[in-house]
């Protein structure tokens, strides 16, 4: 009976997030365009997220090439390092963890800020101040995060691989420019464009599912913290859910 | 049904020129909880009414009706002759610009100082004002509720009382014909709901507001009350002065009054 009523509850809230999926493109192009406060977003949700980003993505390159030296070793083909390396962190690691990262720190505060909004009457302060709300809230910050995940993820790729080159040299010797010119030489665009686009879908994913959480943040701290939590969970699903779509989508029409 | 209804309120009285607020025969329920039920309220040009019930008694759920907030199961919320449940968007801007509303919490965006919460509203409704006319505008706004000293402040670094006064200053930017209070004084110490309920009297003074307070504080009720509505059961059960309620002898009266 409580499974039922789980999977009942699930597919309403589902729906529910579909509905406000659908609630933002209705909106997101209609004037007024809330221009300033979508630049304000960018700036909060991408450059404030810079350093974080860099930071994990670093120890990522740095972690991964180590971790990966002895069995390159044991099967002889250590002068592949870079090259493994590369495709993994463009392919796969590099858009995954930024993105999960982006959801522990911009998912969370925006589930958490707009929940406490919607607790203290901040949202109806809005809408009695002749705003829309949705689209000053809403609008911006899925826009600002879906486009600035993107950004994020080739920043955090390149730094990764920075930190990669530095995880070959601390066993091996491989000059810099010898590095890049291996990685670039294994990488085609078909490694590249997918994972650009597929980090796209995880930006609105992180974005639209935050905003859904905290708009709907029921009364109570309580209920904000629950809000920011299952902000994080959720998205964090999600973007795994996408990235496990996108691999079959790449499949089937080729560039894999 | 809703046609008999309809029919209903217009054949009630019409409205007369110095009524700002009439509300007739408005239904609000959720699920099976009936919050109003048939409530009738009138408010005229510079008048404080206060409406008084129990906590619970859908008193908030009123005034988030005629804001616009909340929309009504039935019945008729006239705002300047303008039928709130009626009107697109557009126009329900164009009447909130026009009605002030101070919420119970104070709702001041906490990521924005005191200034830019006080030039929130006048940037949104009049998007062509200059910056000296905004800045003007936000310091007399400041200056009558006493806190032009705040101005550069976050809210979350001001007291419980100075907080409630910079959101009256916000309501008030906008010069509103008619605010709206729901629950002024609650959460504030008995000192600082005296300052605050004098302040609402200067400024309905001042301005000559009209005014609909939400409350169960018996202080709010005697010092700002020109007539009190007493909510009981979603209607409107009793309707006078301070004076002529005090001397009722209806039990359900008299328990706010003893």
């Amino acid at each position: 009976m409580a499974t039922v009523v789980s999977f009942n509850k699930f597919l309403f809230e589902a729906g529910d997030i579909a509905r406000f999926t659908g609630r933002f493109f209705k909106q997101w192009f209609k004037p007024r365009y809330e221009f300033a406060e979508f630049i304000r977003q960018c700036f909060v949700i991408g450059y404030k997220s810079f350093p974080l980003v860099g930071l994990t993505a670093f120890i990522m390159g740095l972690v991964l090439t180590m971790q990966l030296r002895p069995s390159m070793v044991d099967y002889g083909v250590e002068f592949q390092l870079p090259a493994i390396v590369g495709i993994a962190i463009v392919r796969e690691i590099g858009p995954v963890i930024t993105a999960l990262i982006f959801a522990g720190k911009i998912g969370s505060s925006i589930g958490a800020e707009l929940g406490s909004m919607k607790v203290t009457e901040q949202i109806d302060a809005m809408e009695v101040s002749g705003t829309n709300p949705f689209k000053y809230l809403v609008v911006t910050r899925v826009l600002a995060a879906t486009l600035m995940l993107p950004v994020l993820v080739m920043l955090g790729n390149a730094i990764s691989l920075y930190g990669a080159w530095l995880g070959v040299n601390i066993r091996g010797d491989t000059s810099f420019k010898l590095f890049w010119t291996q990685v670039f030489d294994n990488l085609a665009f078909n490694d590249v464009i997918p994972a650009f686009i597929k980090s796209f879908f995880f930006g609105f994913a992180v974005g639209v599912i935050g905003c859904y959480k905290g708009y709907n943040s029921s009364k109570g701290t309580e209920g904000v913290g629950h809000s920011a939590n299952s902000a994080v969970v959720v998205s964090s699903i999600i973007i795994f859910v996408i990235d496990l779509l996108a691999v079959q989508f790449t499949e089937v029409l080729g560039f894999n | 049904m809703i046609t008999a209804i309809k029919q209903e309120v217009h054949t009630d009285k019409p409205l007369q020129a110095d009524q700002v607020l009439v509300i007739r025969h408005l239904y609000k329920s959720f699920g099976n909880n009936h919050v109003l039920a048939d409530f009738n309220i009138e408010l005229k040009k510079g008048e404080n009414v206060v409406v008084l019930g129990k906590s619970g008694s859908g008193k908030s759920v009123l005034i988030k009706c005629i804001i616009g907030l909340l929309k009504p199961d039935k019945g008729n919320i006239e705002v300047f002759g303008k039928n709130i449940p009626d009107i697109k968007s557009d126009e329900l801007d164009k009447i909130r610009a026009k009605v002030g509303f101070l919420f119970q919490s104070n709702a001041l965006y906490d990521s924005m100082t005191v200034r830019e919460n006080l030039e929130f509203p006048l940037r949104r409704h009049w998007i062509r004002v200059s910056q000296d006319e905004v800045n003007n505008m936000v310091l007399e706004a400041l200056e009558d509720v006493g806190l032009v000293h705040t101005i550069n402040m976050m809210p979350a670094e001001l007291s419980g009382g100075m907080r409630k006064r910079i959101a009256l200053a916000r309501t008030l930017i906008l010069k509103p014909e008619i605010i709206l209070y729901d629950e002024p004084t609650t959460g504030l110490d008995p000192i600082t709901a005296k300052e605050i309920i004098e302040l609402m009297v200067e400024i309905q003074k001042k301005y000559s507001t009209a005014s609909l307070i939400i409350s169960h504080d018996m202080t709010c009720v005697r010092m700002a009350g020109d007539r009190v509505v007493i909510l009981v059961d979603g209607r409107c059960y009793a309707n006078g002065t301070v004076e002529q309620l005090t001397q009722n002898n209806d039990p359900k009266v008299k328990q706010f009054f003893e």
